[in-house]
């Protein structure tokens, strides 16, 4: 157009100036990284510098001596003449015990909340809800201790004991169950379950397969769970009725026989049930709001009943969002567990990471030993749980 | 057609039909739903009215001692809660000192109530107050040691004032942290990365009480032998590190529901990094993971309570140690002490989910990535 710009086209082009190495990202990245890293590697090495004198001991030697203390509350056989492992062990079944409770008992209470909150019936859902709300909001630690220092003490002292036909009693001094005593064959009982559970399982197969082929499903269901329940029963007499039940029995002051299931247990487990379950009521209710509308109602233009909508078309849709932080939860509640502390419940964090440590110093050994044990069961939980996800993903069309 | 030609009610209805209508629609719809109604008004028949009689009715309302609480069909008794009141709101901080934790709780409430009313202006410059000046005070205030101020020992420090330093400063330190740990998570450099899985994925782990008690037993042999931190300076450290862990993981939640394009969109226009999840991402990565922040600061209000393991008398402590007290010992002292104490955790947290949900709908509401944000 012009002469000006004909000779801007003839002129060097001008050239950006080089950027200094720090300028360019990558560079910048690696300067980054190697800074942080040397920081935190500094930091470490301070840190193992300062605890030098107990880093040079370290070492897990000490686990073999003998703990020297009694715990209330065992599963397995232990004494005072028992080691330090031996005691992580008793820690972690009790762990492990009131978690399992803990995580059965929530479920199902969290998922009649959660269906509940749902109810087309104003009482029944406003009743879910006030329950959610009013529960979530208090902290945990709250309802342990209100459990066990103001509600378990109004119970009946042990002399009247409230009992259910005289196999169970609840007092102030826990709660008294049945035990079960393994006599010599009982190992047929478990074979016999092992088989039956093998049997219900090709059951389902087998009518999925006529369910397929025919269009009518074999009552699958129900013979499954009568080969699951029959074959035990069966072993269990072919055997010579090897498991006897010993009944707990009031002798002068307390119960003798049966067992024991500590105030402290009883205490945990009702308050971890209660205050989780509203956590997942409310992931059950977000789970089953989130399939979408359509279902139900196509569901319901086929002539289904809302328990059937439920239990044939939304729900099994729903897991597929409730299942994950379903998980989340139970490892909470897992953690949780450690609040046993609080009420002297034997837990591994009160009798190992406590009592233990207490006793035997080693507070590096055994607070890494008991950090690795959550951190193992959190890996476990989160690998299982990707398999899961993997698994029921919807495959997209 | 419109709209209107598909609105079943006539509006000229008298109330009574369509409240006999919502009834029958709300409550006796099917047979299952009339037992279920029954059900569930029998239960509130049984269980609302003695509970508001042994709470309110035959509640004792005053009183000096423990006598006044005694005696058949007597219910809660508050005169235990008002003999406590000093201990529950200051802890065992010296009674003629106590001025001092007052202007605490005034500045701290109207510093708050300036940040949550949306109208009052200036939020900024209060919010940077209160993040920076407003700990320096209460620190300076309550430690003393300053200005001939005496000096009260933070083992002085409890009930409801330990319980809301602790939260604020969880609060305050774990948000912050929690976006850099977040930002880590996302970070394209190797080392800076698994350096944040490692940290988050470590406290989100273990359990708090393990936190807490590598707080008082680890720390202080890490530490050179001099050191010998302050307990509760020790506390706030575990409790922000752990908070932090958890305010990540919701951060990052927020960062991964912003769609691509933003970030394509900023880089196109030339911004780098920081600019991008400065300007960018972040502020909308905040707004979305606004309900899962505060139910974090919720948690995280609640957890205060464990640090009572490490040996502090923070406000459900001192509740429990009042509730042993033989001086107000009764039958029902327990069950007063819980309940007030739940009413206190209640009040708070109920009221932080309430105030978030009022921040959902006025500012939060927009959709986030469509340009009417």
């Amino acid at each position: 157009m012009s002469a000006q710009d004909d000779t801007a086209g003839v002129l060097p082009p001008e050239r950006p100036p080089r950027p200094w190495p720090w300028e360019h990202g990558r560079w910048r990245g690696l300067l980054l990284q190697a800074v942080v890293l040397a920081a935190v590697v500094g930091l470490l090495a301070w840190f193992a510098a300062n605890a030098w004198s107990e880093l040079r001991t370290f070492g897990y030697g000490f686990m073999d001596n003998t703990a020297g203390f009694e715990i209330s509350f065992k599963l397995t056989d232990y004494t005072r003449e028992s080691s330090y492992w031996d005691v992580l062990r008793i820690g972690l079944l009790n762990t492990l015990l009131v978690a399992g409770l803990g995580i059965v008992l929530a479920t199902i209470l969290g998922f009649v909340v959660g269906i509940a909150r749902l109810s087309p019936n104003w009482i029944v859902s406003r009743l879910a809800a006030s329950y959610v709300e009013f529960v979530r909001n208090v902290p945990l630690l709250l309802w342990i201790l209100f459990f066990y220092l103001a509600l378990l003490p109004t119970l009946p002292p042990t002399k009247q004991a409230i009992s259910l036909g005289d196999a169970l009693f609840l007092s102030n001094r826990g709660l008294f169950v049945p035990k079960l005593h393994w006599g010599d064959g009982a190992w047929t009982i478990l074979a016999g379950l092992a088989a039956g559970l093998a049997a219900a399982m090709l059951l389902t197969r087998w009518a999925r397969a006529r369910q397929q082929a025919t269009g009518k499903r074999p009552p699958d269901l129900l013979m499954g769970a009568a080969a699951a329940v029959g074959l035990p029963v069966l072993a269990f007499v072919a055997a010579g009725m090897p498991v006897t039940l010993e009944f707990p029995e009031l002798k002068g002051f307390n119960f003798r026989g049966g067992l024991a299931i500590q105030p402290e247990l009883v205490a945990l487990v009702l308050a971890l049930t209660i205050y989780t379950a509203t956590y997942i009521a409310e992931i059950v209710r977000s789970g089953i709001e989130g399939v979408s509308k359509g279902q139900s109602e196509a569901a319901s233009a086929l002539g289904l009943s809302r328990g059937q909508r439920l239990r044939l078309v939304v729900i099994p849709q729903a897991m597929r969002i409730i299942i994950p932080p379903l998980t989340s939860q139970y490892l909470n509640l897992t953690k949780n567990s450690s609040l046993a502390t609080a009420i002297a419940y034997p837990d591994i964090v009160a009798v190992f990471a406590g009592t233990a440590l207490a006793q035997a110093g080693r507070e590096i050994e055994i607070l890494g030993l008991t950090a690795a044990i959550y951190l193992t069961l959190s890996l476990l939980t989160s690998l299982v749980m990707n398999l899961y996800n993997r698994r029921t993903q919807i495959r997209e069309r | 057609m419109s709209d209107a030609s598909l609105q079943r009610e006539p509006p000229d209805r008298p109330w009574s039909a369509l409240a006999v209508e919502w009834l029958r629609e709300h409550l006796f719809s099917s047979w299952t739903n009339i037992l279920l109604t029954i059900l569930s008004i029998a239960f509130i028949a049984a269980v609302v009215p003695p509970a508001l009689d042994w709470a309110v009715f035959s509640a004792v309302w005053s009183g000096e001692t423990r006598e006044a609480c005694l005696g058949e069909g007597k219910g809660a008794c508050w005169p235990y809660i008002a003999g406590r009141g000093g201990q529950l709101i200051y802890g065992f901080y010296d009674a003629v000192e106590r001025w001092r934790v007052d202007i605490v709780y005034v500045v701290g409430a109207i510093g708050i109530a300036w940040l949550m009313i949306p109208r009052l202006p200036g939020k900024l410059w209060v919010g940077l107050a209160m993040v920076f000046a407003f700990p320096l005070l209460v620190y300076v205030l309550l430690s003393g040691g300053l200005f001939g101020l005496p000096i009260v020992p933070s083992s002085k420090w409890g009930g409801l004032l330990l319980t809301l330093i602790i939260s604020l400063t969880g609060i305050v330190v774990s948000l912050p942290l929690g976006i850099l740990l977040a930002l880590g998570r996302q970070s394209e450099l190797p080392v800076i990365r698994w350096l944040s899985i490692g940290f988050i994925e470590f406290v989100r782990g273990v359990p708090l009480i393990m936190i807490l008690f590598m707080a008082s037993n680890l720390m202080p042999l890490f530490l050179p032998s001099g050191w010998n931190p302050d307990k509760l300076l020790r506390a706030l450290v575990a409790i922000s590190l752990f908070s932090s862990a958890y305010m990540a993981e919701i951060v990052r939640g927020g960062l991964a529901a912003i769609p691509k394009g933003q970030r394509e969109a900023a880089a196109a226009l030339g911004l780098g990094y920081w600019r991008t999840t400065l300007l960018i991402t972040m502020p909308q990565a905040l707004k979305i993971s606004l309900p899962s922040i505060v139910s974090s600061c919720i948690s995280l209000f609640k957890d205060t309570s464990l640090i009572s393991i490490m040996g502090f008398f923070d406000f459900l402590q001192v509740i429990k140690a009042g509730n042993s007290d033989p001086a107000w010992s009764t039958p029902n002292t327990a069950f007063t002490g819980y309940l007030f104490a739940a009413l206190v955790y209640f009040a708070f947290c109920f009221g932080m989910s309430r105030y978030s949900a009022y921040l959902e709908r006025t500012v939060g509401g927009g959709k986030v990535g469509t340009g009417k944000a």
